[in-house]
């Protein structure tokens, strides 16, 4: 028979259980802060956007083409909005998604060691501006250089805003798709410059395909930035509601909407106040409806090499 | 044997003539000397580190990828008669003529039929029906048409270790090359595998020129006709594969292949 006493030495040692259980106790903390302020967030947005929609019907918000939440006549259509956010950032993009993916090929694929590394630290800081910085930059530099070519562009407008985002956003693309591009195992580009393939034809039909998932992620975030991007525009694209499709003229963007009330003196509670909180609701929603897509991307395309 | 070997019309493919190779200072091969026959097999071997994949990489001019390489002495490639080393030769011109397997598989991802397609479409070869023909006729050259013929269309990295090695043979076929360099090809692959790609190494001979480099010295023995025996960058004993085996000229072969070396 064994004895039911346990020897001494075996024994469990309480302090050291309870280290590791405090220990245990403060990650745990410290992982449900991020989780918990996302769902706060979600939370307020909701509660708030849903005293909005009892006194504006879905209908209208969704399909009226005025946004002026703030007169005697007030119309709620987040479209006029949206329309900013989505040319400013496609203007953006055009910039932001060629430009990204030529760096990040001409880094991964053609530039010697040691360029390459002394390019991305200068590169990773064009996304260290402030981007008030990049603001101004638009508003006094990019815009009057615009205005020597269209000499009809309004001081404020996306073109030149978006232009700028652009360039903001350039070194999310480049880094995280040139990342993408090395963690391509050299026995690929081998393989392909073993069949006789040039440098350019291996970067672009062996190495951006197998990097395709990391590449998507980067085109995401880059689309994303845009979006959810406020100083540049504030600055620099003018700020009044415009329903248009037209780079070249001024519009508000969701973030800016939301900037320019929160900074004035809304009554609590006031329909205007609500409009805070719807706006920020369909930014949210744009950028999980971006996470969702380039999480389909990525498990799509799950690096199988 | 050697007489039947001797009775052969041999006719030189490739020659190194004292070829060094360098990694930036340290000397990886000194001064070899050997001959590539023509639609025979050629085996190197010898243990870790002797410089037999360097050797091996010289062929088609992979060593030209990375920084600090360099080349001393000279491989004729016949017929041309030219130093395939040579600063004026264009490697992807090298490439184009000798292909290359390697040890891991090493399939694009891609599909089935753009793998095998694609050292023709990287020499512009677009034609679809080309193409079809062209891929059909190397995925049996390459014993996998029966397998994948219902699924060119599917994502090469489905297939087995042992397909996916004889996808990269196919492709290696597809551009009608001289001359494959294999590299340690069945390294990655379990014994039925490794079998099949034997026999497939065994019937190409008939259409190319075949250098392999192998780790494992019976399978030496199984394919090539002729063996080179490496070790520390220099070539200890070339000859037909039976003489090396049965009576080596020299002492360091010999224990290596009876496993007292190695």
């Amino acid at each position: 028979m064994i004895p039911a006493t346990t020897s001494a030495r075996l024994k469990k040692r309480r302090t050291r259980h309870l280290r590791e259980r405090v220990i245990e106790g403060v990650l745990f903390l410290a992982a449900s802060i991020s989780v918990f302020t996302t769902v706060a967030i979600v939370y307020i947005l909701v509660k708030e956007s849903v005293v909005f929609f009892q006194q504006v019907p879905l209908k209208d918000f969704l399909f009226d083409t005025q946004w002026t939440p703030l007169f005697d006549d007030a119309h709620f259509g987040i479209v006029v909005l949206l329309s900013g956010t989505v040319v400013s950032s496609v203007v953006a993009l055009c910039v932001a998604i060629p430009l990204g993916t030529i760096i990040a090929i001409y880094l991964s694929e053609f530039a010697p060691f040691a360029l390459r590394e002394l390019a991305k630290p200068f590169l990773e800081l064009l996304g260290g501006v402030p981007t008030i910085i990049y603001g101004y930059f638009a508003l006094i530099f990019v815009t009057p250089l615009l205005q020597k070519i269209y000499p009809d562009l309004p001081g404020f407008n996306l073109l030149s805003a978006g232009l700028v985002m652009g360039i903001m956003i350039i070194p999310y693309v480049s880094s995280l798709s040139e990342d993408a591009m090395r963690a391509v195992p050299m026995s690929l580009r081998e393989g392909s410059y073993a069949m006789g393939a040039t440098r350019l034809q291996t970067a672009l039909k062996v190495v951006m395909p197998a990097a395709t998932s990391g590449i998507a992620s980067a085109y995401i975030l880059g689309i994303s930035r845009a979006v959810g991007e406020t100083m540049i525009l504030a600055v620099a694209a003018g700020m009044q509601p415009n329903l248009t499709w037209n780079p070249l003229e001024p519009a508000a963007t969701v973030t800016t909407y939301i900037v320019q009330v929160a900074l004035g003196d809304l009554p609590h509670g006031s329909i205007g106040y609500q409009t805070i909180f719807v706006a920020g609701l369909s930014l949210m929603l744009m950028t999980l409806m971006l996470n969702i897509v380039g999480h389909i991307l990525r498990k799509k395309y799950r690096e199988a090499y | 044997m050697e007489t039947t070997a001797n009775a052969e019309q041999l006719v030189a493919k490739a020659q190194a003539q004292n070829l060094s190779f360098y990694y930036s200072d340290y000397q990886a091969l000194k001064s070899i000397n050997m001959t590539v026959h023509e639609k025979k097999v050629t085996a190197l071997i010898g243990p870790s580190g002797c410089g037999k994949s360097t050797l091996l990489r010289c062929f088609n001019r992979m060593h030209d990828l990375y920084p600090g390489n360099r080349y001393e002495g000279g491989i004729r490639l016949h017929p041309d008669n030219t130093d395939l080393l040579s600063p004026d030769v264009d490697p992807i011109e090298v490439r184009m003529r000798i292909s290359m397997v390697f040890q891991k598989p090493n399939p694009f991802p891609k599909s089935i039929y753009e793998n095998v397609a694609y050292g023709l479409r990287v020499r512009g070869v677009n034609k679809r029906v080309i193409l079809d023909e062209k891929v059909e006729e190397a995925l049996r050259d390459a014993a996998l048409w029966d397998e994948v013929k219902e699924r060119l269309d599917d994502l090469a990295s489905n297939l087995s270790g042992g397909q996916q090695q004889r996808l990269c043979i196919a492709r290696a076929l597809a551009t009608e090359p001289e001359m494959i360099l294999f590299d340690e090809p069945t390294s990655a692959l379990d014994p039925i595998a490794t079998a099949n790609i034997e026999e497939l190494i065994s019937e190409l001979k008939e259409k190319v020129t075949i250098l392999i480099v192998t780790h494992n010295m019976q399978q030496a023995a199984r394919v090539s006709d002729f063996t080179a025996y490496m070790y520390l960058g220099e070539l200890v004993e070339f000859g037909a594969t039976d003489q090396i085996f049965i009576k080596p000229q020299k002492k360091e072969t010999e224990d290596y292949i009876t496993g007292r070396f190695g």
